[in-house]
């Protein structure tokens, strides 16, 4: 022992089986000295968190008595013992700490309050995300619980995705009726070279796979059409447009708002990207933004004019930070904001969008939608004047 | 001078600039102005009857000129007008 420790008191240490035996009886006051987010994964029954950091100013509040009998208690049974010692300092006259702390509570089978489903395993993979107090493990279970579509496994599908995936988001819905070429490669993330030629919707579902384990892959290797669309996204809570051509953006839009899902939407063209975020009835859609599309000739298409792939890449996880944002109900999503990105100047751009008073779909003018003809819809491809986009 | 961001697609029509400085006092002389020196960006921005595109989108800084005075809407030298075509590129191979 050091001198400087000796110098210091001892603490009483007392196991979990005393504690509980205490704690059973009553009258002691059982002080759990962790982080918050500790304490938010699971604690024991009717003990109060004071974090180590500012126990010496908030003790005075939580127990005025300094006869008061004390039982600290940490995870693994260090920080309660110095906290005794500061205690001591301070004039507290009964105080222990419990030795291995709830680690060795849980250990001998003592109770623990825990609204946590999640395992050993899911909490190390996730540590970085439930130190932070926005997420926590109960962010983290919402992710886990979350279901999203990604429209599209290619330049904006293929980042969000491997991103989505990593994050946890326990049920990814890609829907892609492609297979890989090698010109995808440059930016899309997600497949690779020796998957050239399967369909993306598998070769997606295997790296995700590998990637996490915790996710389940849905995969759909059709085009959306307005005989399948609400099928498809009526199961998932977050729909990510990727798509590469607008008949599919415009119905994707005009069903996702009779069925009010949410939908993210960038797009990408050369080194030029846009992105917003569409909550039906909360802010703008995709019509209040574009009420009809360009002709096809003035509207091309990657193929034609390339794309820088690291851009894709940018927009991609800025839509992957705005499903995490929704799914989490944290932060300010893009509702009624269309973000620009510019990679050449590295400039970000923010334009206002507001609800088109005339809006077709969403305006207080839209015609309401019978059950009946739900599953309707218009003829987009000869709304956009038979543009296929690929 | 007031400058117009040109979206990618109508880059080609400005010598590949992004970005063009074009002297008006309001929305509508700016964009015609535009047309006058890059003719060819007409057919993007405007209709037969010299209406704007509804599938293109003039913003005045941050702000839907269509909320503001449309083609009227003043400009001053240090404004920003930037056209927005609908974008659809995602997955195209």
């Amino acid at each position: 022992m050091s001198p400087e420790q000796a110098e210091q008191q001892t603490v009483e240490e007392i196991t979990p089986q005393e504690a509980f035996t205490e704690l059973d009886a009553g009258g002691v006051k059982l002080i759990d000295t962790r982080e918050p987010y500790e304490y938010e994964e699971s604690h024991i029954d009717g003990s109060e968190l004071i974090p180590p950091g500012v126990i010496a100013d908030r003790i005075a509040v939580a127990v005025p008595d300094k006869s008061q009998r004390i039982i600290l208690q940490c995870r693994s049974g260090v920080r309660s013992y110095d906290a005794g010692q500061v205690l001591q300092e301070l004039g507290y006259e009964d105080v222990a700490s419990m030795a291995g702390g709830i680690l060795e509570w849980e250990a001998q089978g003592l109770p623990v309050e825990s609204n946590v489903n999640l395992t050993p395993a899911q909490r190390d993979r996730y540590s970085r995300h439930i130190l932070l107090p926005e997420v926590g493990v109960e962010g983290q279970i919402k992710m886990l619980e979350a279901k999203v579509l990604l429209l599209g496994a290619g330049g904006l599908g293929a980042p969000t995705a491997l991103y989505l995936a990593a994050a946890g988001i326990g049920t990814i819905g890609i829907v892609d009726d492609d297979v890989v070429d090698a010109s995808n490669l440059q930016r899309q993330v997600i497949h690779n070279t020796s998957r050239v030629g399967t369909p993306k919707s598998s070769s997606a579902r295997q790296t995700i796979e590998e990637l996490n384990p915790d996710v389940n892959v849905i995969e759909y290797n059709f085009r959306l059409d307005a005989d399948n669309i609400l099928e498809v996204i009526e199961d998932y809570d977050i729909i990510v447009d990727g798509a590469d051509n607008f008949p599919t953006r415009y119905l994707l839009n005009d069903a996702s708002v009779r069925l009010r899902k949410p939908v993210v939407s960038a797009s990408i063209l050369s080194f030029d990207g846009q992105i917003s975020t569409f909550v039906p009835y909360e802010g703008p859609c995709y019509r209040c933004l574009y009420p009809t599309p360009p002709p096809p000739e003035l509207a091309p298409s990657c193929s034609a004019n390339g794309v820088l792939g690291a851009m894709a890449g940018q927009m991609g996880l800025l839509q992957a930070n705005e499903v995490l944002k929704l799914v989490l109900g944290i932060g300010e999503p893009l509702v009624g904001r269309l973000l620009l990105y510019e990679a050449l100047g590295t400039r970000f751009t923010e334009l206002k969008v507001r609800r088109d008073p005339k809006c077709p779909i969403c305006g207080p003018d839209a015609p309401e939608v019978p059950e009946s003809e739900m599953g309707q819809f218009p003829d987009y491809e000869a709304f956009c004047g038979g543009h296929t986009g690929s | 001078m007031p400058s117009v961001k040109i979206p990618p697609v109508l880059r080609k029509h400005t010598g590949d600039q992004m970005s063009v400085e074009i002297a008006g006092s309001n929305v509508g002389e700016v964009l015609n102005a535009l047309v006058s020196q890059y003719p060819d960006t007409g057919g993007q921005l405007f209709s037969g009857e010299g209406e704007l595109n509804r599938f293109v989108n003039v913003y005045l800084n941050d702000e839907d000129v269509r909320v503001l005075d449309g083609l009227e809407t003043a400009v001053t030298d240090t404004d920003t007008v930037m056209i927005l075509p609908a974008m659809a590129g995602g997955s195209t191979n």
